[in-house]
């Protein structure tokens, strides 16, 4: 049932005409999200500049029953940020004050629509860093990052965003205002912190996050080793993990990817290799030192054709580009694709790529393949042509026998880009349906109607529009990429 | 009643309307409530462990002294640094009192490594959360939640935790000073990535070394250190660990002792973080409080304790304090006590969502908090 209109005039009279978008040209920017496959159109955009004024807003969705999506860059890979038909968005980006930085205490407090490299902008000149590197940092927001506790390159070492987050501030979705946790890195009582972070916005919206920041590591050591096979790169990884060393990353591209990075962002890779595999080490030089010395000898017994060391920061930016591109690279090679995030157990990486790679010939769907092999975690990339009648229902159904794969393996649906609206049907798979029954009652004491961020995680609800779209416009035009 | 199984752990609970579960009892306190005890301490036992994964699973009653054990066959560990693992402190005990110990520094705490939970919630229904693989973004995040919720949202069966591979050697510089907080926020961001950055105040050191006195109080004045406390920053001895291969600790510990003349090595590691970790500094019959804090906060904290012993873990974000019997001088921190005759939360109350307590546990079975 949609809302009858003045409930959308009690909304509408919180905020200057100008900052409360109803007219569908306005609309259509936010009709999708980084899960370009989807799209729906919000009644309306709500572009609050305070946190009061966010608040007033989510009070009045509440108290009219009004459903609303918060959203901050749109970066999310799983249509998390995705408008609900009848409902409206509340756009976060201009909540972006760094309120607090304190090098000594090591802490940042950022409002929500902070950029995450804004963070690792402003702690720079103390020699401190925000761990979490999603491939879009350049614009994602830390509230989307909080929502999806997202992750990138480096969680093998340093966790996902959920273990960088101290404390919060949040509306529910009830309309109550909550502070759980804090400045300090120990608390007293359950962690109601770390309960938030990933709610993928069933809860409510945070509004202010405390940081924790680390010292960034005086020195890295990149090294990109290419090889005739994916299984002699995985045979490389397992050696590495067995000798004890805890790189900051390890990264795997295949084939296509591998032809795709190169085409787009003219990057160097060896020739006649398969797979490419790179590696980071980090910390204070003496340790890094010791450690690569290790590494150096597990890469050469590794069968690689080359092995390749950045030796200067700008080889290193160079290396990470290449693997950073891969995604948006791709989208050279087709014009539509979806991008995985099942986890396999890591010492069955070999077979769950053979596996794909199976299924991929027997549907004949081309994918290519990007992961972070230090944690399993897989991004297949699956490649559809939108135009062409049930090619995306096709590449859809290659998608969830990859994330069943994922699963009968032991492993997990999602790694990092949350279940959102693309992988709600695959939950079940993974949890029974009283585990489900218990995330659901968890969800209804911060949001007892449903109104927030309703259709997603939970598998069941009515499927939204599927329409073909492109690439998302910023990563056709590069500015962002996916991990 | 002493089950063995997640099953039989879920059919007591069901069979019984108050309950509370209790590992070893090393932090006593916290299973004193008026309600049913269970004991996880059959509940044992290593269900799964892939050292390639950097994981494992294992029951909640099992001692953390096992999974030390034959984590380290493999040259793993639990970064986190367990408390009262020599003690006996059980798995499912050291999630549910969110404790972690001086290693917490460098990788984070407890919170940080755990990855899945199996647990029976207050309708006595065994449920999974969370996942068993290192990077799992699926659900909601219980098993974080679970993390210092004292048994009161449900009772944990099963357990899995990421772990590390453990640095090759480690080495601890010592670091009288008469600015505790001050010295360590001045390490707590240097390149050395400090593996632990702890402190003793009031004459508790662990190390058995003698603690400097007051530069305002001369040995033998007899002015007490309270007197001292409440008027200038705390003085005592920092303790800062560094770890990694062996080759490279030699020149991180000498850049160190450069930049601190008055620091030593310490010779008897291994023993004084034993004992920070065992609370073998604190009164044996006291109260000991944990006190969750931020390293500014440090100098008001001491201030208000007047003259216990207090140990500083995490580069100042966490104080244990150890006063022979309660005085109530906690106003205005985050506290829990461990062990002794007090409040459970002798400062601010821990937040409460009701409904999420409505959720897990409808028939409030676990005492509430």
């Amino acid at each position: 049932m949609l809302p009858s209109a003045p409930s959308l005039d009690r909304l509408k009279s919180l905020l200057p005409p100008e900052r409360f978008l109803t007219q569908s040209a306005e609309l259509a920017a936010y009709e999708s999200d980084g899960l370009t496959a989807f799209k729906a159109t919000p009644l309306a955009v709500a572009v609050p500049e305070t946190q009061d004024e966010v608040i007033a807003l989510v009070r009045a969705c509440h108290a009219e029953g009004i459903p609303f999506v918060a959203r901050g860059s749109g970066t999310s890979l799983s249509g998390g940020s995705m408008p609900v038909e009848g409902g409206i968005v509340i756009t976060l980006n201009r909540l972006n004050r760094i309120v607090r930085l304190d090098h000594e205490e090591r802490i940042a407090v950022v409002e929500a629509g902070v950029i995450n490299t804004a963070v690792t902008l402003a702690a720079a000149p103390y020699g401190l860093l925000f761990a979490p590197d999603p491939s879009s940092q350049s614009i994602c927001t830390i509230g989307g990052n909080i929502a999806f506790n997202s992750g990138g390159a480096h969680c093998l070492k340093y966790g996902m965003t959920s273990n960088h987050v101290l404390g919060l501030k949040a509306v529910l979705a009830n309309g109550e205002v909550v502070e759980f946790g804090g400045a300090s890195r120990e608390m007293i009582g359950p962690d109601w912190t770390g309960l938030f972070v990933g709610n993928e916005g069933l809860f409510g919206i945070a509004l202010e996050a405390t940081l924790q920041l680390l010292p960034k590591p005086e020195c890295y050591h990149t090294v990109l080793a290419g090889y005739h096979t994916i299984e002699q790169a995985g045979d490389a990884v397992s050696a590495i993990i067995a000798s004890g060393l805890l790189p900051g990353a390890i990264e795997i591209m295949e084939g296509l990817a591998i032809e795709a990075a190169k085409a787009a962002v003219h990057a160097d890779y060896p020739p006649g290799c398969d797979a490419v595999l790179i590696i980071e080490l980090e910390g204070p030089r003496e340790v890094v030192a010791a450690d690569r010395a290790r590494l150096d000898a597990i890469l050469a017994a590794s069968h690689p054709v080359e092995v390749r060391p950045a030796r200067d920061a700008n080889e290193r930016l160079a290396i990470w580009k290449g693997r950073k591109s891969a995604f948006s690279a791709v989208g050279r090679l087709s014009p539509d694709f979806i991008v995985q995030d099942g986890v396999v157990p890591r010492r069955r990486l070999g077979e769950a790529l053979r596996r794909i790679g199976e299924m991929s010939r027997e549907m004949n769907i081309r994918c290519a393949n990007v992961f972070h092999a230090g944690d399993g975690n897989l991004h297949p990339l699956i490649l559809y042509d939108g135009r062409e009648p049930g090619a995306l229902h096709r590449a859809e159904q290659l998608a969830g026998r990859i994330l069943k794969m994922c699963v009968e393996m032991g492993g997990s649906i999602t790694g990092e880009h949350g279940v959102g609206v693309e992988k709600r049907d695959y939950l079940a798979d993974m949890f029974s349906a009283e585990e489900i029954e218990c995330m659901k009652r968890i969800r209804a004491a911060f949001d007892p109607l449903g109104i927030a961020n309703p259709g997603k995680m939970f598998p069941g609800k009515e499927a939204p529009a599927l329409t073909h779209h492109g690439l998302h416009p910023l990563e056709k035009a590069g500015v962002i990429s996916r991990e | 009643m002493t089950p063995t199984t997640p099953e039989q752990l879920a059919e007591a609970i069901r069979a019984t309307p108050c309950v509370l579960a209790v590992g070893a009892g090393t932090k006593p306190r916290l299973s004193q409530c008026d309600a049913t005890l269970i004991s996880t301490r059959a509940l044992s036992g290593i269900v799964e462990y892939e050292p390639s994964e950097f994981t494992f699973t294992a029951l909640a009653g099992t001692p953390v002294r096992e999974i030390a054990a034959a984590l380290a066959k493999s040259g793993q560990y639990l970064p986190f640094d367990p408390l009262l693992v020599n003690a006996g402190a059980t798995l499912g005990g050291t999630v549910a009192s969110g404790l972690s110990g001086p290693g917490r520094f460098r990788y984070g705490g407890l919170r940080d490594f755990i990855l899945g939970v199996q647990f029976v919630d207050g309708e006595g229904r065994l449920l999974r959360m969370g996942g068993k693989v290192v990077k799992n973004a699926a659900g909601f995040d219980l098993p974080k939640f679970f993390v210092g919720s004292l048994g009161r949202y449900g009772v944990l069966a099963e357990i899995t935790f990421k772990v590390f591979p453990r640095a090759t050697a480690f080495r601890t510089v010592r670091i009288p000073t008469d600015n505790v907080a001050a010295t360590m926020m001045s390490m707590s961001s240097t390149r050395w990535e400090l593996d632990a950055l702890d402190a003793a105040c009031g004459g508790c050191d662990a190390s058995s070394q003698e603690v400097p006195a007051p530069p305002s109080a001369p040995k033998g004045s007899g002015e007490a250190p309270s007197a001292t406390r409440a008027s200038q920053p705390p003085w005592g001895a920092v303790f800062a660990r560094v770890g990694g291969p062996a080759v490279a600790l030699d020149a991180l510990t000498a850049e160190i002792l450069a930049r601190f003349p008055t620091g030593a090595v310490l010779a008897e590691d291994d023993a004084f973080w034993t004992s920070v970790r065992e609370f073998k500094w604190a009164h044996a019959d006291g109260v000991l409080v944990k006190v969750a804090l931020t390293p500014k906060r440090l100098p008001e904290l001491c201030a208000a304790l007047g003259d216990a012993r207090i140990h500083f873990s995490a580069g100042g974000n966490v104080a244990y304090v150890s006063q022979p019997a309660f005085e109530p001088r906690f106003a205005g921190f985050d506290a829990l006590t461990l062990r002794g005759d007090a409040p459970l939360f002798p400062g601010i109350a821990p937040v409460v969502v009701p409904g999420v307590k409505t959720a897990l546990d409808p028939q409030n079975r676990f005492p509430s908090l």
